[in-house]
This record gives C-alpha cells, structure tokens and sequence, in this order.
C-alpha cells in the first residue's frame, strides 16, 4: 500500500527495528510507529470493541484514535504520533472502549 | 518546574511558533508545547528533518520549506520548548496538565495562547471505517514525516485547496496510477464567484494563481478525473477494494488499494471547548468557531486563540493571528509601550487581513455537499462506538433534543475519540431533524482527560509534588 519516495531508506539490516506481535518491523528514523506499521504492510490494526469491525489509522495526527495500541506494555497509546524507537515493543490492542 | 509563567502556547504551528516567537523576542518567559516530536504543524510538519532532502524538498514544494526560517526564528528566541507533550487538560485560570513520556506535569501560566490548529472535516461516507480509507492529510503527513507515498491504484475523492495541492505533490512524488473524484458541487461556482472581486486585493491573486497552476499540472500530466462526485461509496468486507459513486448522469464503479477523503478542514474545538470558551456557528465556513475580539482574546480572560483554531485563514495569516495575540499579552504584562503596541498591531493586522480576501471566495467554492455534513441513514456517524445515522434520528425522534442527550442515549461521543469525529455531524443531524439553528443545538460538552491518561501516569505527578 505504502512505498518509500528513498528505496532502501528502512530495511531490516540496520539498527531501526520494532517488533510488532513478535515480528520485526524496520522503520526509517523520524517515522512514526503508524507509519512503520502501515509501511509493513500491518492492516488492519486493531477491531472495535463494539462490533469487531477491523480498523487502521484514519487521521494520522491524533484526532480519530483509530491507531491506539499498546507500546512497551503501556495501553492506549496512539501510535500516529509516537516516534518509532530501535526495539520497540507493539501490540494489539483488544478491548479499551474508553480511555480511563 | 511550576514557577509561574507568562504565557503558555499550545501548538507549535505557524500560529505558535510565531505567538512564540515574539512573545520571548519581547521579554515574556514564554513555554511552548507540542504532541509532535518536532515543531512545524500540519504544514511545516519535519521541515527541519527535510531540510537537507533534496528529493523530499522537490517534492513538497517551496511553501513548505519557507516554514523553516519561522522554525529558526523560534529556536533563536528565550522561548522554553516541549515537544513529544500533549496538553491533556486545561483550565480557565492558565493551569496546562501535560503528559511526556509516561509523566504527567502541572504547569501554569498568566496567559494562555491555543494554537492547536484544525483537522480534517470528518467525511461520514458509506464504508469510511474499512481500512484502506484515509484522509488526504494522513496520507501528506505520512509524506512529509516519513517519506511514504502510495503505491497501487491511489484514488483521492473531495474537493478544496489541500486536495489539488496533494493531488500534485503525489505526482510528484511518483505516484503512477492516480484517480481524482472532485466532489465540489457545480452550483458552488454562482455564489462563489460574487466573492471573486474582493479577491482581487491583498494576496488574492497569489492564491488564484497558485490554484489555477496546480489544476493546470494535474490537467497536463494527465491524471483522471471525475468531477461533480456525489453518492460516494466506499465497498469492501475486510478492506477498501473499490468506490462507487454518480458523475453527473453516470453512476461508477472503480476498483483501488487505498482512498483518502478530504472536505476541507475545521478548527479543532477541543481544548476552547473543554475550557468553556464560548463558540458560534459561522454559516460560511460550515462549523463552530470560538468567539474572539479583535486582538482573539476567547470570552475566558487570559485565554486568547491563535490560528486555524479559531476559524480557518491558512498557514501565511495564521502566523499573523499568533503575532496579534502575542502583543496582546505583551501590552497586558507592561512589556510594550502604547505607541509600539498600535504600530506594531497595525502592520500584523494588514499582513493578516491581506491574506484574508481570498476565504470567502473558497469557502464558498468548497463548502460541502449536504450529503457530507448530514449523512443518510445507513452511514457510520460514530466510528468509535460504530453508531449510525439512523439511531441518532431515531432518538432525536424520540424527544432528545441535544448533542448531550444523544450522547447518553447511545454513547456516541464516548469511545476513544471523545466525540472528535462524529461532533460535527451529531450537531448536524439534530439541527436538521428539530428545525433549530446550531446554535440552539449546541455541541458536545467537552471534559479532559484530552488525551488518554493512566492512573499510573497520573500516580507520577503526585509523586513529585
Ligand atoms: C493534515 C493537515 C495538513 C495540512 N497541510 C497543509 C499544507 O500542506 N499546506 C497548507 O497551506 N495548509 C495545510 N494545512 C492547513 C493548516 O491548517 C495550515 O493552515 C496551518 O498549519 C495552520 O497553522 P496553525 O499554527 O493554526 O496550526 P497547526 O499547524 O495545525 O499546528 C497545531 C499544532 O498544535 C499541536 N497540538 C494540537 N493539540 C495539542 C495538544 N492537546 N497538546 C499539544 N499539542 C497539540 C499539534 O501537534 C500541531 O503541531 C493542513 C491541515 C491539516 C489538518
Ligand atoms: S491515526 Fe488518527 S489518532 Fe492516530
């Protein structure tokens, strides 16, 4: 869905890797962990708690909330507009209607 | 830190930056905060980060990297600078809760400025929930942030100044296989033309030109496009795969991998909202709009609104909005003599209001079709609760007359976006099935937390007090 405007400006050889469900996820640095997962190719992201429809980043500046997830074991994270760092841990999400 | 401040600006925009800037250059111990690792905004978005990409630069354009030389003025002044901190909750007597890291820190100021900016007019179009369906500025910011361009059949569907400016920037970023569904309605064109003379002054003829050669490059690279688009669809089961709609007499299918919608966009309302700054609907500009004297100052005292967050003028004005603002405060705190205070406001309010004559005339150009802002039965209103049209006329029916009383009804407005991207067009629908005006209507009420916050994290402010 996604391609680099640089090739090869993230590959899995250098250091800029995340891991996302156990898989690893390479990223250009600057790149948010959105935009990494959606470069991967990750979609979609997570499903509604209310009726499991699937769903991936909409907005991608912190508006729709379509890309929360869980970054190094912390809940509800959005992910448009945190900053991909090497070793990263991500996961889904399941539940989490509200915030609190 | 919690000494008190003399202005806190939220946002690191043209607006903030600017507020910024010549808030600290005229001696205010100023703080600046952004959610974004680095400043810029929507359209200066990692203009620093760019500024030696040569490739990415071409691409974007020269409007974007002019955003660099306000970056620099903003580093070179005293200002205190916060990136990566979301403002979560504020209050009226200048208190800015802020979340870094995992840390929650309470600050406080004299004075506050919002420069938080505008976001896309949510698009509620039949199958917009499936993945595979953006936004036109989630798909520029991923552009601009990490030099990500779509690859397969791209179609961009709606109308206004950002989507034929992405639309040429796709291009030449290499994007090969483009579909453009122009949603601008024709009837448009009559009203907004009696607006075209006042654009003829400040810099309404940049802007005009700016637009024709854009349409001129997407006509002579000969890219598809279907105009007068209505009846969008957006078909799929797990992902977006195709979008019908109707084009003039002919109803259209077309397969795609990905599609961003784009309606043009609107003044975030959360933080005034949450503050109780009072607002007014603007029949023009199609939304709610805080209320701002001339120096925009909100209703609450010491809260003043820089930007596109208080009404849409475009990046160059909005500049000028934050300069206003900031010397507001300047003469408030005795920093600035009553004689530089007017000069000085006379010349940003000329270079603001220059920048001005051009909105009327696209406002009207680009105002949405009906079916956008009251969307039927079948379309998702709430995404986050996955509440549709129907079930908001139905309680409306049934004597819920507000956007509150929706809200407990059916939970629309409650789920992670805290009503975010269904506020609008709740506001809307209500308007429409009860004969009221807006006004009467009202919008929801907003209440921090303003970005998801754990007990945990809060647990970490008390630790430090
Ligand atoms: C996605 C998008 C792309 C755009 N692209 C262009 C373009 O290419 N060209 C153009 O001319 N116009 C563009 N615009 C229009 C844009 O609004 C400009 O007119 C301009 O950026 C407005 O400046 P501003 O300073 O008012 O706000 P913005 O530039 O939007 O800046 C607001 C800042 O506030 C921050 N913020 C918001 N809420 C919080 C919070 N709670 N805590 C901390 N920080 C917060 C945001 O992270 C953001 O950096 C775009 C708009 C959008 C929504
Ligand atoms: S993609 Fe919309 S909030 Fe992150």
């Amino acid at each position: 869905m996604f391609t680099r405007v640089e090739p090869g400006s993230a590959s899995l050889s250098g250091g800029n890797v995340l891991d996302f469900e156990g898989s690893p996820v390479p990223f250009r640095s600057g790149d948010s962990v959105a935009a990494a997962l959606l470069a991967a190719g990750v979609s979609p992201l997570r499903e509604t708690p209310v009726d499991q429809s699937p769903r991936a980043p909409y907005c991608m500046m912190g508006v729709c909330f379509e890309c929360l997830v869980e970054i190094d074991g912390r809940q509800n994270q959005q992910s448009c507009l945190t900053r991909a760092c090497p070793g990263m841990i991500i996961k889904r999400q399941h539940g989490a209607r509200t915030l609190r | 830190m919690s000494s008190l401040r003399d202005a806190i600006v939220i946002g690191a925009g043209p607006a903030g930056m600017t507020a910024a800037a010549t808030l600290s250059e005229g001696g205010a111990r100023t703080l600046v905060i952004d959610e974004q690792p680095a400043p810029g905004g929507q359209i200066y978005r990692a203009v620093e980060r760019n500024s030696d990409n040569a490739s990415l630069s071409a691409v974007l354009g020269s409007d974007y990297a002019d955003g660099a030389a306000l970056v620099a003025r903003m580093r070179a002044s005293a200002a205190e600078l916060r990136f990566s901190t979301s403002a979560w909750r504020i209050d009226a007597d200048g208190t800015v809760w802020t979340k870094a890291d995992g840390k929650v820190e309470r600050l406080q100021a004299r004075t506050l400025v919002i420069a938080s900016g505008a976001m896309e007019r949510p698009v509620p179009v039949p199958g917009w929930t499936l993945p595979g369906v953006m936004t036109v500025g989630a798909l520029q910011i991923m552009l601009k942030d990490a030099g990500l361009r779509p690859c397969g059949r791209l179609v961009l569907a709606g109308c206004g100044p950002l989507f034929y400016l992405f639309a040429a920037q796709c291009l030449e970023a290499g994007v090969s296989d483009l579909v453009l569904l122009d949603t601008a309605e024709r009837a448009n064109l009559i009203p907004a033309l009696r607006h075209l003379p006042k654009a003829v002054f400040g810099h309404g003829p940049g802007y005009l030109r700016k637009g024709f050669s854009l349409m001129a490059a997407l006509r002579r690279r000969g890219v598809k496009i279907h105009r007068g688009v209505s009846n969008l669809r957006i078909e799929g089961a797990e992902r977006a795969v195709a979008a019908s709609f109707r084009a003039g007499t002919h109803t259209m299918r077309i397969d795609l991998d990905l599609v961003a919608l784009h309606e043009g966009v609107i003044p975030s309302q959360q933080i005034a909202r949450s503050i109780g700054c009072a607002h007014r609907w603007n029949e023009e500009q199609q939304c709610f709009l805080p209320i701002l004297d001339s120096m925009r100052e909100t209703s609450i005292l010491g809260v003043f609104i820089a930007g596109d967050g208080g009404g849409i003028v475009g990046a160059m004005a909005s500049a000028h909005t934050g300069a206003l603002c900031a010397l507001a405060i300047l003469k408030r705190l005795d920093k600035i003599s009553d004689t530089e205070f007017a000069s000085r406001k006379a010349v940003a309010q000329q270079a603001l209001d220059a920048h001005l004559t051009i909105r009327p005339f696209l406002d009207r150009l680009y105002r949405p079709r009906d079916e956008m802002l009251v969307p039927a039965d079948e379309v998702v209103v709430c995404r986050c609760e996955a509440i549709r049209a129907r079930a908001i006329r139905d309680v409306v029916r049934r004597g819920c007359l507000g956007p509150n009383q929706v809200k407990a009804f059916l939970r629309c407005g409650m789920g992670p976006c805290q009503g975010r991207m269904c506020g609008p067009t709740v506001s809307a629908i209500i308007a429409r099935e009860t004969g009221q005006t807006p006004d009467a209507t009202g919008y929801y009420r907003v209440r921090p937390p303003l970005k998801p916050v754990s007990i945990g994290e809060l647990a970490s402010q008390y630790e430090e007090d």
